[in-house]
C-alpha cells in the first residue's frame, strides 16, 4: 500500500535535512584536507634534515645503538594503530583495525605476543568492547595532530622498547596507519618503526649530495643518542599527518556519496508524493462526479 | 671574504627562518661554537639556549630560542634543528618570564619528571633569546 501523502512529505523533508548535514560535512572535510596537506608539507624539511643527519652518523661511525639493534629472539612486539576519533569516514578506521588484526595474527604465528598501543577513539572503542588489554592509548587529535602528540607517543614507545622484555618491554614496534596516496586512494599500511632502519631516498644521491666527513660533537655516540629519539618522533609525526589527511579524504568521500544518496532518495520521494497527491485529486473528482450523478438520477426519478 | 652561508632553522612542524648569514653562534654541549663561512663539516648537539645568526654583514641579527636539537654544518649550509624552535621576534620578555615562572613552579611542585625539566629548560632558553633580542 502506498504511504500517505503526509508521510511521504515528512520523509522527504527529513531526508532534505540529512542531505544538508552531509553536504556541510563534505565541505568541511574538503577544506581541512588542504590544511592537513600543508601541515604534512611544512613538516617535510625537518624530516629531511633529520634523515640526512642520521644517515651521516650511521655512515661514518659504527656505533651500536640500542634503538638500532635487533633482538636475537624477539618475543614481544608492540603494534600502534592510528585510527580516527570520529566516525562517518567510510571504512577508514575499520580498514586500519583490520590490517592491525592481520598483523596481530602474523605476529602470533611467529610466536610473538602483540602489545597494543592505540591512537584514536575508534580503536579504543573496538578494543574496549572486546575487553582486550591495551598498553597505551591516545585520543582527541586524529584530524589535527601536532608535534607534541607525536613526541608523547614516541616517548612511550621508546620507553617500552628500551625496557628489558622480561619486565614488560617490547622487542619491536610496528605502526599501522593510512597512507595518503591521493584524494581518491588511501591505503592502510604497516611499517616497522623499531629497531630502526634508516629510510634513505630511493634515488641515487647527486654529486653535491654526497655526505661530507662530519666531525661529531661531543662524539658520534652522544649525537646518535640525541638524534634517534627525534627521528622516531618525526617518523610517528609523519604517520599521524598522513593518517589525518587520509581520514579527512575518506570522510569527504563518504559524505559525498551520502549526499548523492540523499539526493536520489529525495527525487524518489518527491515522485511518490506527487503520485499520491494526484491519486487523491483523482479520487476526489470521481467522488464529486459520482455524487452529482447520483443526485441527478435521484431528482430525475422524482419528476 | 667567503660566500655567506645558507642558514635554515627548522622546528618539527615548519621552517622557522632561512636566509644567508656570515656568522652563527650557537651553544653546544661542549660550549659555544661560532660558525663562519668555510667551517669544517660538523654535527653537534645543542643545549637549550639562544642561537644568534648575524646577517647582512653583521648589521642585522636574528635570535632563535632552541630547546636542544642539533646543528649541522656542511658545504656552506648550516641547518639548526630543534623540536620547539622559536624566533625571538615572536617572543616577549614579559611573556617568557611568566612562562619561566610557571615552569619553575611545576618543576618545584612536581616529582621532577622529564617533561617538567624540559619545559623549564625551554622557558629559560626563550627568556634568554627574548632578552638578547632587545
Amino acid at each position: 500500500m502506498p504511504a500517505s501523502l503526509r508521510d511521504l512529505r515528512q520523509r522527504r523533508s527529513s531526508v532534505t535535512t540529512i542531505k544538508k548535514v552531509t553536504r556541510a560535512m563534505e565541505l568541511i572535510a574538503a577544506s581541512r584536507i588542504v590544511k592537513a596537506q600543508q601541515r604534512a608539507q611544512s613538516s617535510a624539511p625537518y624530516a629531511r634534515e633529520l634523515t640526512r643527519a642520521v644517515s651521516a652518523v650511521a655512515t661514518f661511525s659504527n656505533v651500536e645503538h640500542p634503538l638500532t639493534t635487533e633482538s636475537d629472539n624477539p618475543t614481544r612486539a608492540a603494534v600502534l594503530l592510528i585510527t580516527s576519533d570520529r566516525g562517518l569516514a567510510g571504512a577508514y578506521s575499520s580498514s586500519v583495525i583490520r590490517a592491525g588484526e592481520e598483523l596481530n595474527q602474523l605476529l602470533r604465528e611467529n610466536g610473538k605476543t602483540a602489545v597494543s598501543y592505540l591512537a584514536g577513539r575508534k580503536a579504543t572503542a573496538f578494543y574496549g568492547f572486546r575487553r582486550r588489554e591495551v598498553a597505551g592509548s591516545w585520543e582527541g587529535f586524529s584530524d589535527a595532530p601536532t608535534y607534541a602528540h607525536a613526541r608523547e607517543i614516541a616517548d612511550a614507545l621508546i620507553e617500552a622498547f628500551l625496557k628489558p622484555t622480561e619486565e614488560g618491554g617490547v622487542d619491536e614496534i610496528h605502526v599501522v596507519y593510512t597512507r595518503f596516496v591521493s584524494m581518491l586512494t588511501q591505503k592502510a599500511e604497516v611499517i616497522r618503526l623499531l629497531p630502526l632502519e634508516v629510510v634513505e631516498d630511493t634515488e641515487p644521491p647527486s654529486k653535491s649530495d654526497v655526505l661530507p666527513l662530519y666531525e661529531f660533537e661531543p662524539d658520534a655516540e652522544t649525537v646518535l643518542d640525541e638524534l634517534l629519539p627525534l627521528y622516531v618522533a618525526s617518523r610517528i609525526q609523519y604517520c599521524l599527518l598522513q593518517a589525518a589527511a587520509s581520514e579527512l579524504a575518506s570522510r569527504q568521500r563518504a559524505m559525498k556519496s551520502a549526499t548523492d544518496n540523499a539526493q536520489q532518495l529525495i527525487e524518489r520521494l518527491t515522485r511518490e508524493a506527487n503520485q499520491a497527491r494526484q491519486a487523491e485529486i483523482t479520487q476526489e473528482i470521481s467522488e464529486i462526479v459520482g455524487g452529482s450523478a447520483a443526485l441527478a438520477e435521484a431528482t430525475a426519478g422524482v419528476d | 671574504m667567503a660566500e655567506p652561508m645558507q642558514v635554515e632553522v627548522v622546528s618539527a612542524d615548519k621552517v622557522i627562518w632561512s636566509g644567508e648569514s656570515t656568522n652563527v653562534i650557537a651553544k653546544t654541549t661542549d660550549g659555544e661554537i661560532g660558525i663562519l663561512p668555510g667551517h669544517a663539516p660538523v654535527l653537534a648537539v645543542l643545549q637549550p639556549s639562544a642561537v644568534v645568526i648575524f646577517c647582512e654583514d653583521g648589521r642585522k641579527r636574528e635570535v632563535v630560542a632552541v630547546d636542544g636539537g642539533f646543528v649541522s654544518v656542511s658545504q656552506g649550509r648550516v641547518s639548526i634543528l630543534s623540536e620547539y624552535a622559536r624566533l625571538a621576534d615572536e617572543l616577549s620578555v614579559g611573556e617568557a618570564e611568566r612562562e619561566l615562572a610557571e615552569a619553575q613552579q611545576r618543576l618545584d611542585s612536581g616529582d621532577g619528571n622529564e617533561e617538567d625539566r624540559k619545559h623549564f629548560q625551554r622557558a629559560t632558553a626563550q627568556l634568554r633569546a627574548a632578552q638578547k633580542r632587545q
